[in-house]
């Protein structure tokens, strides 16, 4: 069943430009089902592996590894088809009411099953160069959609934002092409192998540095960032929230972690310097992208930079790299996938039902819109870390794997900088919701009913997350993280043996 | 006012529109037993579509009907795709497994199993998607009015 992962979007896609020709609401049904499809594939897929009923290596047209094309499902593929579906349905059930304001409906939904498609398929592909080629279709399905509105804003910062991916992209290309000149095989699994006999060589540590760019690049760190609080601004609200929540975890987080950890097999006693990069970089994100957060008037723009630094906790927790900190990045790809996702929507339902994005112009919302205030008021306070919510555990974990390996700066840094993201997240809710009710007009209604079922559903998963955090550990995040701390289990299992 | 090119290039255009049609048409039949295949074939035959628009210029009726039409035909061959390889999957191999698995016989045009129908459908995926994108890009303010 792993090939249908990418066959059902891929089918949505093609399905709806035609079906929709018949009747234009096709395509709000067939995306949405898709959508809600490939939910229950993500939840069957990670109760089977729990299982073992699932078997972890599908070989694409039944030539076998290492010259054949192969898919492979193991826990850490499990959690990041996860957060990608479990994100994607709800940003399909907002995106029914929230497309009224644009015209070709169908090729959004076109465009939104390809982003689907490619994000399904760079967690799920077992080659190197299939996962360049799935990073590509997600990458050019979202350039389309960040400019999706095609007013001068929308196109210049979609335009902004396909430069940079793709200089990331290229860069990606360019390691790839590299590593398959060295190794002469493109199976990640084999390439392992040939890296592990070979041992590290100025080549090597070539490759990872562009790499680490081109990836940077896609996961908006922080030098690299320039491109997300734009694209954010400008795309359509179920696109920022997949773009934050997933696409620049799954193509920038989730990619770089497999071939650093998987295919390279490094870890910290073997290259301090390249995890201490990768420290510093996090670091970086987390300070400047808080101290740039605070002063926003904005409150979607704020939502980016925030973005930002919280990509700066799980770099953070990958590069510290003992086991509670890789527990921490991981449980915070989930957490924040989905608090942010519920962030955006939330914030985008005001937008709608108010007509303004700066906090300055709103106040008192609570008492006309409460499903959408109090949804995003649970969401900020998992995003800081406030018990028991998802966001809690992660940054706990993070710190206690920073405190571990003796890293007292980094712990103590990353625990100030999320009483700071508590700090700038609670001016939004103080201002935008519950004081200055004299700004607030009493024609301001709820929203319609699909975009509070999706606001809802994604508070749920907040809320699960943190307080079910032992099954979540256990079943998902524990299995995952042990993928990335023993890094050659991958080649063994898919090549056998 | 005559639209498109000059009568040169129109009359040019005449003799060589069929035989590109025709030449991609070959590649990609055969692109199981010689060099080519859909990707390459599918790529001449938009060539034919693209060169036979320009020459000849756009109408906006004719335009849109032509973007309507390759978009259908875009979506129709990466279905056709997508069906050839799970009719693999569902015949109990695995996806895109080849379901008549014979190595392709010199000159023999029925031969390698499912590849040639997946070429065909490459073809029609590559050729629509192609000149759709020119039609986009050359004639946008008729066909994006959507």
């Amino acid at each position: 069943m792993l090939p249908l992962f990418i066959i059902v979007p891929l089918c949505g896609a093609f399905l709806i430009p035609l079906l929709s020709r018949l009747w234009k609401g096709l395509a709000d049904v067939v995306g949405n089902l898709v959508g809600a499809v490939l939910v229950g594939f993500a939840v069957y897929g990670v109760a089977a592996l729990a299982g073992g009923s699932l078997p972890a290596v599908y070989a694409m047209g039944g030539w076998m590894p290492p010259v054949g094309i192969v898919l492979v499902y193991d826990s850490l593929t499990a959690l990041v088809v996860l957060i990608t579906n479990l994100v994607g349905f709800p940003a399909l059930l907002f995106s029914t009411r929230y497309l009224d304001q644009y015209t070709g409906r169908w090729k959004y939904y076109s465009l939104f099953m390809l982003l689907l498609a490619g994000l399904n398929g760079v967690a799920l592909s077992g080659d190197m160069f299939n996962m360049f080629v799935f990073i590509e279709i997600a990458a050019i399905a979202s350039y389309a959609l960040v400019a999706f509105g095609t007013r001068a804003e929308e196109l210049e910062s979609g335009f902004k934002y396909m430069v940079m991916g793709e200089v990331g992209s290229l860069l990606i290309l360019l390691s790839v092409a590299m590593l398959y000149a060295h190794t002469s095989t493109l199976n990640m699994a084999d390439m392992a192998r040939v890296l592990q006999a070979g041992g590290l060589t100025p080549l090597s540590w070539f490759v990872l540095a562009t790499m680490l760019v081109g990836f940077s690049i896609k996961m908006a760190m922080m030098p690299f960032h320039s491109w997300l609080p734009d694209a954010h601004l400008s795309a359509p609200a179920p696109v920022s929230a997949m773009l934050s929540g997933v696409f620049i975890k799954v193509l920038g987080v989730y990619a770089m972690s497999r071939v650093v950890f998987n295919v390279f097999g490094l870890t910290r006693s073997v290259a301090p310097q390249f995890f201490n990069l990768l420290v510093g970089l996090g670091l970086l994100s987390i300070i400047a992208a808080s101290l740039l957060a605070i002063n926003q008037k904005d409150y979607k723009r704020l939502l980016a930079y925030s973005t930002v630094s919280q990509v700066g906790y799980i770099v953070l927790g990958l590069g510290i790299g003992n086991y509670w900190a890789i527990v921490g990045a991981l449980f915070h790809v989930l957490s924040h996938a989905v608090t942010k996702g519920l962030l955006f929507l939330a914030s985008r339902s005001i937008e709608r039902q108010t007509g303004t994005r700066e906090i300055g112009n709103l106040g008192g919302l609570e008492r006309n819109m409460p499903v959408t205030s109090w949804s995003y008021v649970l969401g900020s306070l998992s995003m800081s870390g406030v018990p028991p919510f998802a966001g809690f555990f992660s940054k706990l974990f993070i710190i206690v794997g920073a405190v571990e390996a003796r890293m007292y700066w980094p712990a103590i840094v990353a625990g100030l900088f999320s009483v700071l993201t508590l700090g700038y997240l609670l001016k939004v809710i103080n201002n935008v919701l519950f004081v200055n009710r004299d700004r607030n007009s009493s024609l301001v209604r709820e929203a319609p009913a699909p975009i509070l079922v999706a606001l809802v559903m994604l508070t749920a998963l907040a809320l699960a997350f943190g307080l079910g955090f032992r099954p979540v550990l256990d079943w998902i995040v524990n299995p995952a993280a042990k993928v990335l701390t023993i890094p050659l289990t991958y080649a063994q299992m898919v090549l056998g043996g | 006012m005559s639209r498109g090119m000059t009568v040169i290039v129109q009359s040019v255009t005449r003799l060589v529109a069929g035989m590109l049609f025709l030449f991609g048409c070959y590649i990609v039949l055969h692109g199981h037993l010689t060099p080519g295949g859909g990707f390459a074939g599918g790529v001449l035959i938009a060539a034919a579509f693209i060169l036979v628009s320009l020459a000849f210029g756009s109408v906006e009726n004719v335009e849109q009907h032509r973007y309507t039409f390759s978009s259908v035909f875009e979506s129709l061959g990466g279905l056709g795709f997508l069906a050839i390889g799970l009719a693999g999957y569902l015949a109990g191999h695995q996806f895109l497994s080849n379901l008549w698995p014979k190595v392709g016989e010199p000159l023999t045009l029925f031969s390698a199993g499912t590849i040639p129908l997946a070429n065909i459908a490459i073809a029609m995926k590559v050729g629509a998607g192609l000149f759709a994108i020119f039609l986009a890009l050359g004639a946008s303010r008729f066909v994006m009015k959507d």
